[in-house]
């Protein structure tokens, strides 16, 4: 097997990657794929602390992990809805020009 | 650590999962950023092979290369995304730097100095079965409540996803 530190280190690339398209991209689309890709990053690490610590009778990671598909499927599903709400009411999906909540 | 067929598909998953993500956020039409996910996602699914976690390994298939994935598909052919390819990034160079900022401070703030090294190896070869995750799950001292809550999660998230892409007409 390989080292712990190589999974946890390739997950931390991934989740920075994912947080530069959250941060950078402005396409509304783009910006949720992003969001998959950190979650994606925070899942290996979660599976990989569990093959290492105590895989034969600790089930918690891999659980947890389990858990993180299920937020994950929710949280597309509401946020595309949101996105394609967001395209027929303005014709952009943008998120900076959903701003009417802006004060 | 020797070079054996564990440790070569363990550096060719970390490229098709890097590769993916980095076309995710780069490429200009977001229809191919979705297969970019695909690939990425695809990597992962490697990654959870190579941990003795099989029954993720074909969740991550079936439900994020399957389903989410294909849900991108259509989120980019409603919204018309491929016609909007100017303004593809906010400011660049910030979101650059931060990003490697960040993966800098998570490796060497964190992983490295706490379980850096080579030396970080599994100290069992027995790992539970998908049948004990499936005892687990249901069984009183186990994950019935976080179960029962999930489930409560998605239906909330189905019927919500529902009534806000509904048009109103």
């Amino acid at each position: 097997m390989v080292p712990l530190s190589f999974f946890l280190i390739s997950a931390a690339a991934l989740f920075s990657v994912g947080a530069f398209g959250v941060i950078a991209r402005r396409n509304g689309v783009a910006v949720l794929m992003s969001i998959e890709l950190m979650l994606n990053a925070v899942n290996i690490n979660l599976v990989a602390f569990w093959r290492y610590g105590n895989p034969a009778t600790e089930l918690g990671g891999f659980a947890f992990a389990a858990f993180v598909f299920v937020i994950a499927a929710a949280e597309v599903a509401v946020g595309l809805a949101i996105v394609i709400t967001l395209y027929r009411l303005r014709q952009s999906v943008v998120p900076e020009d959903a701003d009417v909540l802006r004060g | 650590m020797e070079f054996n067929a564990i440790t070569i598909a363990f550096f060719v998953f970390t490229a098709i999962t890097l590769l993916g993500a980095i076309g995710v956020v780069t490429t200009r039409n977001l229809f191919r950023g979705s297969v970019w996910l695909m690939v990425s996602l695809f990597g992962v699914a490697g990654y959870y092979v190579l941990l003795s976690a099989p029954f993720l390994a074909a969740v991550q298939v079936l439900v994020y290369i399957g389903a989410i994935a294909i849900l991108f598909t259509f989120a980019v052919m409603l919204t018309r995304s491929l016609t909007r390819l100017q303004d593809r990034f906010n400011r660049v160079l910030p979101s650059v730097i931060a990003a490697v900022a960040l993966f800098v401070l998570l490796v060497g703030a964190v992983i490295w100095p706490v379980w850096g090294g080579l030396s970080v190896l599994p100290e069992v070869d027995t790992v539970a079965t998908t049948t004990d995750f499936g005892i687990a799950l249901v069984a009183g001292d186990g994950f019935v409540l976080p179960f029962e809550v999930a489930s409560l999660l998605l239906t909330a998230a189905m019927i919500g996803a529902i009534v806000i892409a509904r048009d109103e007409d």
